[in-house]
């Protein structure tokens, strides 16, 4: 035998850990397994309500990151179904305010460059924080005009003043510009011509043409592709495929083929599982269109064509190049709304009671806080997408937004149970209903 | 104790920087997420807030960003403004270099490091695609899969050349770990982009063999898998009807294990056409559960269901896949 490489021994050492915390729950009597399937509700709420409070000499890492700090924090809050106190909220509006740039756009803190990145962190947490207060400190106009200048001339956006470009800061610019109702074909031109060229031979998308498909870029291709009704571009039965094989033994995401197992991807790769299931009978449409074609060459020995995009029945509203048809009367901003209005027609493609195993022993952090794996200390990051990817994966065999989720949906008590999120914008579904409102009768 | 902050003589004690006002951070009275910084940090911080504000490009502002940055290299605002300083004085980019690697080293995984670096390489232009190469290089030899660092390599290739040793890199990774897909991404980028090898078609040949003997060696291992398809992109008619192809998914399903890649991408191979002979059914037919139920109608529905008992994880897309067979290419 061949020695292992260093993926294998790696991933040996996660699987033998993962395994020993599964024994462990099987050999145990049926009360002390339910207390180890509870989500430490107090914990965690007390973990993040700190972390608003204070810090410590160690996040001077993340000075430059406090808004995502803020998103973070008040999102995972959200999703527990908690509230901070009033003080609180008014003191987050009042520091993200100081983050917004007067020409537009949120920095990383104050009196630093306006980044996009920072800017969805922001955004999003002023709408989770919600009302009159917070929704109306966003300088919609000057927040166009900050959009407008990070994209460039290619199609895709900058993170920053003469930043760096890639998959990452299209979502956030689209994702601000289309919660906030500012979405319009300005903002799109040729922004789903990037994303097409990120996606990968391996079905999913990567951060910029060439690299490797990644779960954290597949999520905002795919979201972003939706949000600017682009979507049949991609080649969705791939990236579904790529996606259904990230999930592992361990039960958990991984973010790359033969990388290991994190927490965080239960949203980024669980959210894509999600936004899927919505995009049904595309995918079918596209899976056939592929047989179809190949038939036909089949008959006519044509030289085949790569593009799958035209084949595809239900058309795009877009033509090769992507630009808008033009007696469209289609509303950009309104895509997210009524994306998540129409009833699911399909099944969760993922496993969903396994994902939240994953999420409730091994991510979990019993102190409060998630991690990455076992082994690994918990952090702000990391229980954001972990609540998030255990929220869409208790929601997702319910058919429409109203409905609550079946008991045998939910591992563990049913008050595991959190709150829904938006799967375009992960923003807690009333906090989104609220802010649209606000911003649509604008 | 011989450590830097040991050394280290506060600006405010600097006659240097005796004119600067240095401006604290306005985080107003209650901010949220308040981080207790170091003594360090924030007298440093509001020296750079005030250099930043009067926007001087001066070789002190340059030190001074060097700080700032040691302190926190995901300070993009930072970054930002030292490229400013930096092209306004002239600096000689090779230093620049140097300092980069020295942060770079303990942080990457970091954009903003990446990020300069590909600004300083642009502007030393030709010269730098040996050095990029080789920097990145070392990074590999820490962590063979980062991230941002193939992304680097990638654009050093692109933008400033040395296309000519990649192809033997990629091998050279790939035989010491099979399994590392960002090797196998790296390969598949070269073999479609590089100038010097003429496009997919003419090296399909040679890249599906060696795809074929990595999945031989190891058929649980998904990148070749994914190599081997990603060869025949947009061209589902030849992938289908390559005999390469097919008899690398019989000659593992004949294994009977590690065999959910070679299932999956029979499937595939069916669906777009391709005619099987009883070999196949009879491979297939070998690895249905003893308990399972009657046969199915036809091959493809019979992979579906050895794959949805087979591969518990993913059961509910099989079970979508075979509910979702298009009915009118039924064999």
């Amino acid at each position: 035998m061949d020695s292992p490489t260093v993926t294998q021994r790696d991933q040996l050492m996660v699987e033998m850990k993962v395994a020993e915390i599964y024994h462990l729950f099987a050999s145990l009597p049926h009360h002390a397994q339910t207390l180890m399937l509870e989500l430490q509700r107090d914990n965690h709420v007390e973990y993040l309500t700190k972390g608003l409070k204070q810090l410590g000499p160690n996040y001077a890492v993340l000075d430059a990151n406090r808004p995502w700090l803020c998103y973070w924090i008040l999102h995972s809050i959200a999703l527990l179904g908690d509230f901070i106190d009033c003080n609180l909220e008014n003191d987050a509006v009042d520091f993200l305010n100081r983050c917004q740039d007067a020409n537009g756009g949120y920095a990383g803190g104050p009196a630093q460059l306006p980044h996009l990145a920072t800017t969805y962190a922001a955004v999003n947490s002023l709408i989770t924080l919600g009302g009159e207060k917070a929704l109306s400190s966003i300088n919609r106009e000057k927040m166009h005009g900050f959009l407008l200048r990070m994209k460039d001339p290619s199609g895709g956006f900058r993170m920053h003043d003469a930043g760096e470009m890639d998959v990452r800061a299209c979502y956030t610019a689209i994702s601000v510009a289309s919660v906030l109702d500012i979405l319009d074909y300005d903002l799109v031109q040729n922004v789903g011509n990037y994303i097409l060229s990120c996606q990968t031979y391996e079905g999913g998308i990567a951060g910029e043409p060439g690299s490797e498909a990644h779960g954290g870029y597949t999520f905002c291709g795919l979201a972003t592709m939706i949000l600017i009704n682009e979507v049949e571009r991609l080649d969705l039965p791939s990236l579904l495929e790529w996606v259904v094989f990230r999930q592992g033994v361990e039960c958990g995401f991984q973010g790359r083929i033969n990388k290991l197992v994190d927490g965080c991807y239960s949203f980024w790769q669980g959210g894509v599982c999600a936004l899927m299931q919505r995009l049904h009978s595309v995918v079918v449409g596209q899976l056939h269109a592929k047989e179809q074609r190949t038939v036909e060459n089949t008959d006519s020995l044509q030289t085949p064509n790569s593009s799958d995009a035209e084949k595809v029945p239900g058309a795009s509203s877009t033509d090769g190049g992507g630009m808008p048809i033009t007696d469209s009367v289609l509303k950009l901003s309104d895509i997210g709304f009524s994306f998540i209005k129409e009833q699911i027609e399909l099944d969760p493609l993922f496993q969903s009671i396994a994902l939240q195993q994953y999420i409730l022993l091994c991510s979990q952090v019993q102190d409060g806080g998630f991690r990455d794996k076992p082994g690994k200390q918990r952090d702000h990051y990391h229980t954001c997408y972990c609540l998030s990817g255990l929220s869409v994966s208790q929601h997702c065999w319910s058919k429409n937004v109203d409905c609550s989720p079946l008991p045998k949906a939910i591992f563990g008590p049913y008050s595991n149970l959190l709150e829904r999120t938006h799967p375009l914008f992960n923003i807690v579904l009333d906090r989104y209903h609220e802010a649209h409102d606000f911003f649509s009768g604008q | 104790m011989d450590s830097d902050e040991d050394e280290r003589v506060p600006l405010s004690e600097r006659p240097e920087w005796a004119d600067v006002k240095p401006i604290p951070q306005d985080d107003g009275p209650n901010p949220v997420v308040p981080i207790a910084y170091k003594d360090e940090f924030r007298e440093t911080m509001d020296y750079f807030r005030a250099v930043y504000a009067s926007d001087e490009r001066s070789p002190r502002s340059l030190g001074l960003t060097a700080e700032a940055i040691k302190l926190n290299p995901g300070n993009y605002t930072v970054w930002h403004f030292r490229r400013l300083v930096l092209e306004e004085l002239g600096t000689d980019l090779h230093d620049e270099l140097d300092f980069v690697n020295s942060i770079a080293k303990s942080n990457s995984k970091n954009y903003q490091i990446w990020h300069h670096r590909r600004w300083v390489a642009e502007r030393i232009g030709i010269e730098a695609a040996s050095l990029e190469l080789e920097f990145t290089k070392e990074i590999f030899s820490l962590d063979a899969k980062n991230y941002h660092a193939w992304s680097h390599r990638q654009w050093v290739l692109q933008a400033l050349g040395g296309w000519e040793n990649e192809l033997d890199y990629c091998d050279e990774l790939l035989e010491e770990d099979i399994f590392n897909n960002s090797a196998w991404n790296q390969r598949y980028f070269v073999v479609t982009r590089s100038p010097l090898l003429g496009g997919l078609e003419a090296v399909r040949e040679a890249e599906v063999k060696y795809a074929v003997k990595a999945i031989l060696s190891n058929p649980g291992n998904e990148s070749p898998w994914r190599y081997l398809r990603g060869l025949y992109k947009g061209d589902t008619h030849a992938l289908a009807h390559d005999p390469e192809v097919s008899s690398v998914c019989l000659e593992v399903l004949k294994e009977k294990k590690n065999f959910v890649f070679a299932l999956s991408l029979l499937l595939d191979l069916l669906c777009y056409g391709l005619q099987p002979n009883e070999e196949f059914s009879n491979a297939v037919e070998a690895l249905r559960p003893s308990n399972s139920g009657p046969p199915e109608v036809n091959l493809k529905e019979t992979i579906c269901s050895v794959l949805e008992t087979l591969d518990p994880i993913r059961s509910n897309y099989w079970i979508w896949r075979k509910n979702n067979l298009r009915p009118s290419s039924e064999v």
